[in-house]
């Protein structure tokens, strides 16, 4: 499973790294990405799920790999 | 304009009028089953849409409605009332490209990284406000605590007087709560009156005196290669002062009212502080306190109604939050709600800047409440006063603390 931020829709409300730091980071401005390749450690599943639903922008993409 | 009370929500809505102020989420309930898109003739005509689609349609569209005015009132600015695409207050009064430019020299000073070297500081304060309480049985949640926090901090950031805060709670009921004023009045009282001489006078001091906070960063801040116009430098003070505080200190008092009054979720969330963080999540979503506005700035078909340019549109973000087609149970408080894309700071290009410092502060604020009293009530829900305008929350929330 892997992650990706569309930075086009983020605004930057920080809920990813809020839920998943282990996920998802931010820059200066405030804006979130994905750490790495975006790839899921195993047991961080939840996580990632729950970060994706609690994006007010959709910005948060989940793909199975 | 807003001497005769609303019979009719949907052709003739008035959000000062009393029964919104008491309890506006009946009518948008009443609305969005019936009316997505109410009008009113008051305020020189203006638009309300009431469910999440209709609200997030206008957030995202800044090409079809403009930031250049915010605050519905009386006053409706005309075209060469307010410089577009900057306005009185950037960011929050521009429209784009300009807004993104005035939003991200102020970024840096709101990200998380940045909030979180201000939580000791917040923790401290509201231990003190805690302890200044200390011993009575009977307290005032919203006047003794919570309408002091962010307060406090922003005027912090800003380094203004700390002793200058009865000044700044004075500004604030100005501007936000004041719409039904004559607009004669109402722009002398904002554009050329006492709050500008009070800036300039701080910004001045500033000036003379560089030093480490957010005044002295705007004024040295460049933007393209140029200092800020003095005016820019002052519209973003105002902005940041009232932006940041009536908000936060709505958000507060309507959580602590909530758990004044619900006596499972506060022995839950005393019992379980680890659910803080979607507790605060859950509070902003049903006590949403801001509603912002937009005016039309090219006609637009919205939702089946005909918007025309120039009208205002008032943009609800708590009813959005109310929508039963996005939150399941959505009049329901659930502390640990999982699925939860609030549009409590707005959606789109004008999120709130400041959501970072809200949310830490609501949490640092309840956290350090139901550490010291996690066993209390509200002693008299019908003297609980709510405040008028775009910016809900309680202003007086008698509590009985269990001894
Ligand atoms: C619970 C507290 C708060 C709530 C509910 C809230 C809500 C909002 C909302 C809904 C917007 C979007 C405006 C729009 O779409 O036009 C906004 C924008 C803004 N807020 Fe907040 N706010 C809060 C606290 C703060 C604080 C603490 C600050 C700063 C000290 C702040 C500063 C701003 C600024 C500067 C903007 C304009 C951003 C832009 O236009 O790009 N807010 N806020
Ligand atoms: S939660 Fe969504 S909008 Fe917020 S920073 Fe993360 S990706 Fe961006």
């Amino acid at each position: 499973m892997k992650v990706h931020v569309d930075r086009q829709r983020c605004q930057g409300h920080s809920r990813c790294y809020d839920l998943a730091p282990e996920l998802f980071d931010v820059d200066d401005l405030g804006n979130g990405f994905e750490l790495g390749d975006g790839t899921v450690p195993a047991g961080l599943e939840d996580k990632a799920a729950l970060a994706q639903a609690n994006c007010p922008e959709h910005a948060i993409e989940i793909r199975e790999s | 304009m807003t001497d005769s009370k609303v019979t009719d929500w949907a052709t003739d809505f008035d959000h000062t009028d009393p029964a919104w102020v008491q309890d506006p989420y009946p009518i948008w309930d009443d609305l969005r089953s019936r009316c997505p898109v109410a009008h009113t003739d008051r305020y020189g005509g203006a638009w309300l849409p009431v469910t999440h689609r209709g609200v997030a349609a206008v957030a995202y569209d800044t090409e079809h409605f403009t930031s250049r005015s915010v605050v519905v009132s009386n006053v409706k600015p005309g075209p060469e009332d307010l410089p577009a695409p900057i306005g009185l207050a950037p960011p929050i009064t521009s429209d784009p490209p300009f807004h993104s430019l005035a939003r991200r020299l102020l970024l840096p000073a709101f990200s998380p990284r940045a909030i979180a070297a201000l939580e000791p500081m917040t923790r401290d304060l509201c231990r003190e406000l805690l302890d200044a309480t200390g011993g009575r049985s009977e307290i005032d949640a919203a006047v003794d605590y919570a309408q002091h926090i962010p307060l406090k901090v922003i005027v912090g950031m800003l380094g203004f007087p700390q002793e200058d805060a009865d000044i700044f709670r004075r500004f604030i009921h100005m501007v936000l709560e004041s719409v039904d004023m004559p607009a004669e009045a109402r722009i002398e009282q904002v554009e050329r009156g006492e709050i500008v001489d009070y800036l300039e006078e701080q910004i001045a001091d500033h000036q003379a005196h560089p030093r480490d906070d957010l005044t002295s960063f705007l004024i040295a801040a460049e933007l393209d290669g140029t200092r800020l116009a003095p005016e820019m430098v002052r519209g973003t003070v105002l902005l940041l002062m009232i932006a940041g505080i009536d908000t936060t200190w709505s958000a507060i008092g309507s959580a602590l009212w909530h758990l004044g009054l619900h006596p499972g979720d506060r022995k839950r969330l005393s019992a379980e502080p680890e659910l803080l963080p979607s507790a605060v999540e859950e509070f902003l979503r049903a006590y949403a306190p801001v509603t912002m506005a937009r005016m039309v700035a090219q006609d637009f078909e919205l939702e089946g109604r005909s918007l025309r340019e120039g009208d205002w549109l008032l943009l609800p973000f708590p009813s959005a939050n109310r929508d039963p087609s996005v939150f399941p149970e959505p009049d329901r408080v659930i502390l640990d709600r999982a699925d939860n894309r609030h549009a409590a700071f707005g959606l789109g290009i004008h999120r709130c800047l400041g959501s970072n410092l809200a949310r830490m502060e609501l949490r640092v604020a309840l956290g350090e409440w139901l550490a010291r009293y996690p066993d209390f009530e509200v002693s008299d829900p019908s003297a609980v006063t709510w405040s008028a305008g775009q910016v809900r929350g309680p202003r007086s929330i008698p509590v009985r603390i269990a001894s």
